[in-house]
């Protein structure tokens, strides 16, 4: 247990606690625009947060080969951080065009 | 540490079944489609865990990149189809 270790579980358990709080308000919030809210935002950052995790922890025992698994996992944060909002505002997109009014307070909630 | 990623990736799944609730309860389909968005970027994750636990790191990652852009496509794809459906709602159209 060296000091590289702890970095790598405090980055993985915050990534974890993202995650669930972005399933927890998936499940509980109101309508789907405000289900959006957690989708989008606290997915993006619990999977930033879990990869760097492992990118730093596939560096444990250093080589070129280690080194190149480690940049193609930063690839994929890129490509998360990209993504993921860029698919929130789609799915957004179809359910105002679709006229999807949204929730206000003292309705039913659905 | 290995202990401790399986531990992560047995949670990881739990919480994939939480988005699953969601995926089958909710009342439109762009509510289902969150679920599975949700759920489709938990997968990447999980399948590079499954790569630390199995000690094949660089194979897994290529299959979690290629997850990810596949994940993307479906949903833009889906929300764009789903956007000409009107009168797929039980709600009036307010705009």
């Amino acid at each position: 247990m060296d000091i590289m270790d702890i970095i790598v579980l405090v980055l993985l358990f915050s990534g974890l606690f993202f995650l669930t709080g972005g399933a927890i308000g998936i499940l509980r919030f109101p309508d789907f625009y405000s289900r959006l809210h957690p989708a989008g935002k606290l997915d993006t950052l619990g999977s930033f947060l879990a990869m760097t995790a492992f990118a730093l922890f596939n560096l444990h025992h250093f080589s070129l080969g280690a080194l190149l698994t480690s940049l193609k996992i930063l690839l994929i944060i890129v490509f998360v951080f990209l993504a993921s909002p860029t698919a929130t505002h789609g799915i957004v997109d179809a359910g105002v065009r679709a006229g999807l009014a949204p929730w206000t307070k003292g309705e039913k909630r659905r | 540490m290995d202990n401790i990623f399986l531990y992560s990736a047995l949670y990881l799944a739990f919480l994939m079944i939480l988005s699953l609730v969601r995926a089958v309860l909710g009342p439109t389909v762009l509510d289902r489609m969150i679920g599975v968005n949700a759920i489709g970027s938990k997968t990447v994750v999980l399948l590079i865990l499954i790569g630390f636990l199995y000690h094949r790191v660089d194979m897994f990652v290529d299959i979690a990149l290629a997850y990810a852009m596949l994940n993307f496509i479906a949903v833009l794809a889906a929300s764009r189809y789903f956007q000409k459906r009107k009168g797929l709602y039980d709600e009036a159209p307010y705009l």
